[in-house]
């Protein structure tokens, strides 16, 4: 996959497929729309659970998952390591709150994330980071 | 009609009611969706108003249950940065904080002025998008920065 240097690029050559997980509706009308404008396409899963039940019916393989830290049902944390429990591969970008600590976020990567992003996501933030997680 | 739209965006920001994160909304509004920011702002309300009346109804009955008002109120300053709507985040961040103190008048006074903000914002956004619609979806002048 061909791609620019950070800060140059628009849209992300490969056409990514990118679970987006989050129990606010608001949120995931933005990050769908900002995932399609950045090319990509999207699904979403309005908590943990859900998010693991697609993965257990044998769901599309994802690029990337978009995960909320703080969800009903099943949080951010625990789906994250029930994800790589299931040997998920995906590139898993947790979005936390600007209001959690070091500590939180630091359990939060270790559950088994690639990297983590605090809200409000932009394009601004993601696209970077996403070249940086395929350069990897 | 068009400079008249971009004076009243314009307050909004100079004010704080809104923050960048308005702009990034607007930068992803397309011509398959044009209102794309007026969608998001009532869905934004719609949910916003739910919230409300569950705090509401949990002060009335006199039930200080710090955590649930918490829980609330993280939803609720969510939404207002997802949006952003600057100065509904900053009240909400107060109340989380009475909330932690287990300070119920502080919380008490604080949804007050949560309440208010989100009032005066709507107001105010529902202007501008009238307006913004009466101008034409092309003609939203954008604030430099």
């Amino acid at each position: 996959m061909a791609t620019k240097s950070m800060g140059d690029i628009e849209k992300i050559k490969k056409k990514l497929n990118v679970l987006i997980v989050d129990d606010d509706p608001l949120n995931l009308i933005i990050h769908e729309k900002i995932i399609k404008a950045i090319g990509g396409i999207s699904q979403t899963a309005n908590n943990g659970e859900e998010a693991v039940i697609i993965h257990r019916d044998g769901g599309s393989s994802f690029d990337l998952i978009l995960m909320d830290k703080e969800m009903p049902e099943r949080d951010g944390v625990s789906t994250t390591k029930k994800l790589r429990e299931m040997e998920v591969k995906s590139m898993i970008v947790g979005v936390t709150s600007l209001a959690d600590n070091e500590e939180e976020r630091r359990a939060f990567m270790e559950a088994g994330l690639n990297h983590c992003l605090a809200k409000p996501l932009t394009k601004d933030k993601i696209i970077p980071l996403i070249n940086q997680l395929m350069d990897a | 009609m068009q400079r008249q739209v971009a004076l009243i965006k314009q307050s909004l920001f100079d004010q704080g009611y809104l923050d960048e994160q308005f702009m990034e909304l607007e930068e992803l509004q397309d011509d398959v969706n044009p209102n794309f920011v007026e969608e998001v702002a009532t869905l934004y309300f719609k949910d916003s108003a739910r919230l409300i009346n569950s705090i509401d109804q949990a002060l009335e009955r006199g039930s200080f249950d710090f955590n649930r008002l918490d829980n609330y109120m993280h939803q609720f300053k969510g939404s207002s940065t997802s949006i952003g709507a600057s100065k509904v985040k900053t009240e909400c961040t107060m109340f989380r904080e009475y909330c932690r103190m287990g300070n119920a008048e502080g919380c008490l006074r604080t949804f007050q002025q949560v309440k208010k903000e989100h009032a005066t914002l709507r107001k105010k956004l529902e202007h501008y998008f009238q307006l913004a619609r009466q101008a034409g979806p092309k003609e939203t002048a954008r604030r430099s920065k």
